[in-house]
């Protein structure tokens, strides 16, 4: 159906809740097998797309080790985003395997993946808007049953902004502190590895440099970072591995030196 | 000019009747509102859960009366009221399980699942009038008022009275303690806050572990309590009738969403707004007017605004205004 009439009673808001249910489908997910991949973290020949839509990715292959940072770059439309879905198990992959830390963990759902070590931060609705930033980090650790005010304490050292305003509901931060709260939220599972889908969408280059300046200092605990970044040339500058993304395609791969230097990626994708 | 005795009049006519109806309709509100923030849809089928936790109350009520057990000037209803809260809840789960759960697994657009609770009610509806019929019930027993009309004469020297019922004073207690118990729930336990969470943004809540399911099991439990209270109550004060509990739903969903769906604070506050307008307008005013202004100025009429059979088009029009000029709600709930 797509009169303009198809959608009119969902779009009633007295009846119906706009914020409708998650897209996430909870149900599924098999077990994890021993992995032969080498990287800590690695999603390797991935082919696959959203529901029965064509293919989005083509063998495409990411990986990132501790002590990393690894940023997935490339233009619109290149899958960079759903490259990064692809790794947590939010479509459905027609070949590849994802592997963490020796398992193979290509038939898990996206909750196992975080019960199995995997911090995820996504693009949009990252926070819980109407809690305040402390019970932000509470749900975050929700999978503990240990104490987590330990945890809670390094992501205050890490985000101090946070500390101040933890009886503040989060949804009244500026856009750099929420994505602060996002990135907290996400460690306080203790993660092995910490995913980032554009951590500076729509934060002003000030605190984009902020923003930069804090995933190193996560990095530097050690924790592996995988990041989808819109900005190349500064997120390839912090970068220990870049992979730039074409039509779902590796197109070119190496450090984020490398890439900087490399006539023909700064001809296309950094202007220069 | 009799000050005091208007002032007696309206709380003995109004204030306190709006209050008790007021407690009434919060805590039907607030079981709308969770559905809506967690299962997010408008639940039909609340005004018959109602109206089935009552009829379960109800037919306890009765046993405990037939074997002499009694709470003394207390009804005796309220022993009976974990019965009931256990009979609805067994009814929502069993209903979520064969019939909500599939819809979820969907993830059907909310407008079908509101579909889907008006088939319930209908269910629900049959059931509740298959047990105990469609007549009034009166189940109340103990101590008919706490102050009653004559001794407050006595005691006061007014030509007013005033007459406190005991399911009055009940209701108005019994309410305060729920909601109490209700926000430390949600504010304080782990439980409470992930349901809030869920309630806020379902995809995050999933991937920090949240299970669904068990938010939603504990969602049930929750409105079949609030359900089962705010029925009894209802039933203690006035009486029981299945279709007065069917036109419930109309009061109730006013109230919630004045308030702001989704706004456990909204729903209390919208619930007393709709009973306050909805008593003060029904009412004949023409008694306090005529103690307050002087007797040349007395009205002739009853001063009555709307006839009582007309006391629906109250909440119609308050909610109509509402969604034309803050479509959120009061205190801005989801909607738009």
């Amino acid at each position: 159906m797509s009169d303009a009439y198809s959608d009119r009673g969902n779009k009633d808001r007295s009846i119906a809740n706009p914020d409708g249910q998650g897209s996430i489908i909870p149900e599924g997910g098999g077990t994890a097998k021993p992995s032969t991949d080498t990287a800590f973290l690695a999603g390797v020949d991935m082919t696959g797309g959203y529901g029965r839509g064509a293919d989005i990715l083509h063998d495409c292959t990411v990986s990132v080790d501790p002590g990393e940072i690894a940023v997935i770059v490339g233009p619109n439309g290149a899958g960079k985003s759903t490259a990064m879905k692809a790794i947590f198990g939010m479509l459905h992959l027609r070949k590849g395997h994802v592997s963490l830390d020796g398992q193979d963990i290509t038939a898990l759902s996206p909750q196992d993946r975080v019960q199995a070590g995997m911090g995820f931060v996504p693009q949009v609705k990252n926070i819980f808007t109407s809690m305040t930033v402390e019970e932000n980090l509470e749900m975050g650790a929700f999978i503990r049953r240990d104490d987590i005010r330990g945890t809670m304490e390094q992501v205050y050292e890490l985000f101090p902004i946070l500390k101040d305003k933890r009886r503040q509901p989060a949804g009244e931060l500026s856009g750099g502190q929420r994505q602060q709260v996002a990135v907290g939220r996400a460690l306080m599972t203790k993660p092995k590895v910490l995913m980032l889908d554009e951590p500076t969408a729509g934060v002003s280059p000030i605190v984009m440099d902020e923003l930069f300046d804090r995933i190193i200092e996560v990095s530097r605990t050690g924790i592996p970072i995988l990041m989808v970044e819109q900005n190349a040339r500064q997120a390839l500058n912090i970068a220990d591995k870049g992979y730039v993304l074409v039509q779902g395609r590796n197109a070119f791969t190496g450090t984020g030196k490398e890439l900087l230097a490399d006539p023909e990626v700064r001809k296309s994708f950094l202007g220069g | 000019m009799d000050l005091l005795n208007a002032l007696v009049a309206l709380t003995n006519f109004v204030v306190i009747p709006a209050a008790a109806y007021g407690a009434q309709l919060a805590l039907g509100a607030l079981g709308v509102t969770l559905i809506y923030g967690i299962l997010r849809f408008s639940n039909f089928a609340h005004g018959d859960t109602m109206a089935f936790g009552t009829m379960a109350t109800i037919l306890t009520t009765w046993g405990l009366q037939a074997a002499g057990i009694g709470l003394g000037p207390l009804p005796t209803a309220l022993l009976a009221l974990p019965v009931g809260i256990l009979a609805t809840s067994a009814l929502l789960l069993a209903t979520d399980r064969m019939v909500y759960r599939f819809y979820r697994a969907q993830k059907a657009a909310p407008v079908i699942l509101v579909i889907v609770s008006m088939g319930v009610m209908f269910v629900y509806n049959g059931l509740t009038r298959f047990f105990i019929g469609v007549d009034d019930r009166t189940f109340s027993d103990g101590e008919r008022f706490i102050v009653s009309a004559r001794d407050f004469r006595d005691w006061s020297g007014l030509d007013e009275a005033l007459a406190i019922k005991t399911s009055q004073l009940i209701t108005l207690v019994t309410a305060v303690v729920v909601v109490a118990a209700l926000f430390w729930f949600l504010n304080r336990t782990r439980t409470g806050k992930s349901m809030r969470a869920f309630s806020d943004n379902e995809d995050l809540a999933l991937l920090s572990g949240i299970s669904p399911e068990r938010v939603v099991t504990v969602t049930w439990l929750l409105v079949a309590a609030l359900a089962t209270v705010a029925g009894t109550l209802y039933g203690l004060d006035k009486s029981f009738k299945p279709f007065t509990y069917f036109q419930l739903l109309l009061p109730i969903f006013a109230a919630a969403i004045v308030g702001g769906l989704g706004s456990p604070l909204g729903a209390i506050v919208g619930g007393f707004i709709i009973a306050f307008s909805e008593v003060a307008v029904t009412y004949p005013l023409r008694k306090i007017i005529g103690y307050l202004v002087p007797e040349s100025l007395e009205p002739g009429g009853l001063v009555q605004l709307l006839a009582t059979e007309y006391k629906f088009a109250v909440s119609f029009v308050i909610l109509i205004v509402v969604l034309i000029f803050r479509p959120t709600g009061l205190f801005r709930g989801k909607s738009v």
